[in-house]
């Protein structure tokens, strides 16, 4: 009963965290511009991630793979992040900006601090797209 | 200290408990605690001084919830056939005084689907939010001050 139990919590973990990183990965594919696409990477680190290795935890029961399992969450849960700054933060001071920002308080003084909100966009089409991780460079 | 805690993890990810390969473990501890002491960084204050380790479980905890409700928020966005994303750069101000509080709050920040903390300044961080629930300020600022909370030397 009780293994019955962990597998389908497990399996549950499992499935949900395919599923986050498939939504991830839909993402990175679909949101417009650099930026964007970099929260779409940070599902994938978060949910994507953390639910599968809980599903191996609970898969491998309370044994040293379970202590090792958890050490590597904690270390995924540093560097991600930590990763993730530097890309952007690359991004960032090479000039890059998000495109049809609504608020932007490093724009320079003499520009409205709010920019027009431009009208939703059905797709990023191949010049949005082409324009991904290159815009920083 | 250092050297326990090495041995410690040591044990913990071998698995084996032969007297060579604790012996390797032990000499292996050794020279890494040998290297770090030629490093001078011995006796320096580390993180576990700035923090109160009760405080930062039970934020970690709280944090997991609120990454599980980001998932999901941001996951719709990219489901939703219209993208409606609106992005911004924030300031959101910074008021941990410890390194380890300011990191942890910046780490905790960009782990948050939805946000990335894109620079650092004196006083403030300047963070790259895709919608406007990601954006709002005063979620921000709460998950500030519980950071905060979790820095030894407040209450």
């Amino acid at each position: 009963m009780m293994e019955m139990l962990i597998d389908i919590l497990s399996w549950a973990s499992f499935v949900g965290g395919a599923l986050f990183l498939f939504i991830g990965s839909l993402g990175m594919v679909r949101l417009g511009d650099f930026w964007a696409r970099l929260h779409a990477a940070s599902i994938v680190d978060s949910a994507g991630v953390g639910l599968i290795l809980f599903g191996m935890m609970l898969q491998a029961g309370l044994t040293l793979v379970t202590v090792k399992i958890a050490i590597i969450v904690l270390f995924l849960f540093i560097t991600g992040p930590t990763a993730s700054h530097a890309v952007a933060n690359a991004a960032f001071v090479s000039g890059s900006r998000p495109t049809d920002m609504v608020e932007d308080i490093t724009a320079p003084k003499a520009k409205p601090k709010v920019t027009k909100r431009k009208s939703r966009k059905t797709k990023p089409k191949a010049t949005t797209s082409s324009a991904k991780k290159k815009s920083g460079a | 200290m250092l050297f326990v805690v090495l041995f410690v993890l040591w044990l913990l990810m071998s698995g084996i408990y032969k007297p060579l390969v604790v012996g390797l473990g032990v000499i292996s501890c050794l020279l890494c605690v040998w290297i770090v002491s030629r490093l001078e960084i011995l006796g320096e204050k580390g993180f576990q001084h700035d923090v109160r380790i009760t405080k930062l479980v039970r934020y970690v905890l709280w944090l997991t919830v609120e990454i599980g409700k980001a998932d999901w928020a941001i996951a719709k966005v990219i489901l939703s056939p219209d993208l409606p994303r609106r992005q911004r750069l924030i300031a959101v101000p910074c008021t941990q005084q410890s390194d380890f509080g300011k990191m942890l709050f910046a780490n905790s920040i960009t782990i948050t689907p939805g946000t990335v903390t894109v620079e650092t300044e004196p006083g403030h961080f300047i963070v790259h939010a895709l919608t406007d629930e990601a954006a709002d300020p005063d979620a921000l600022a709460d998950m500030g001050t519980r950071v905060r909370e979790t820095e030894a030397g407040t209450s």
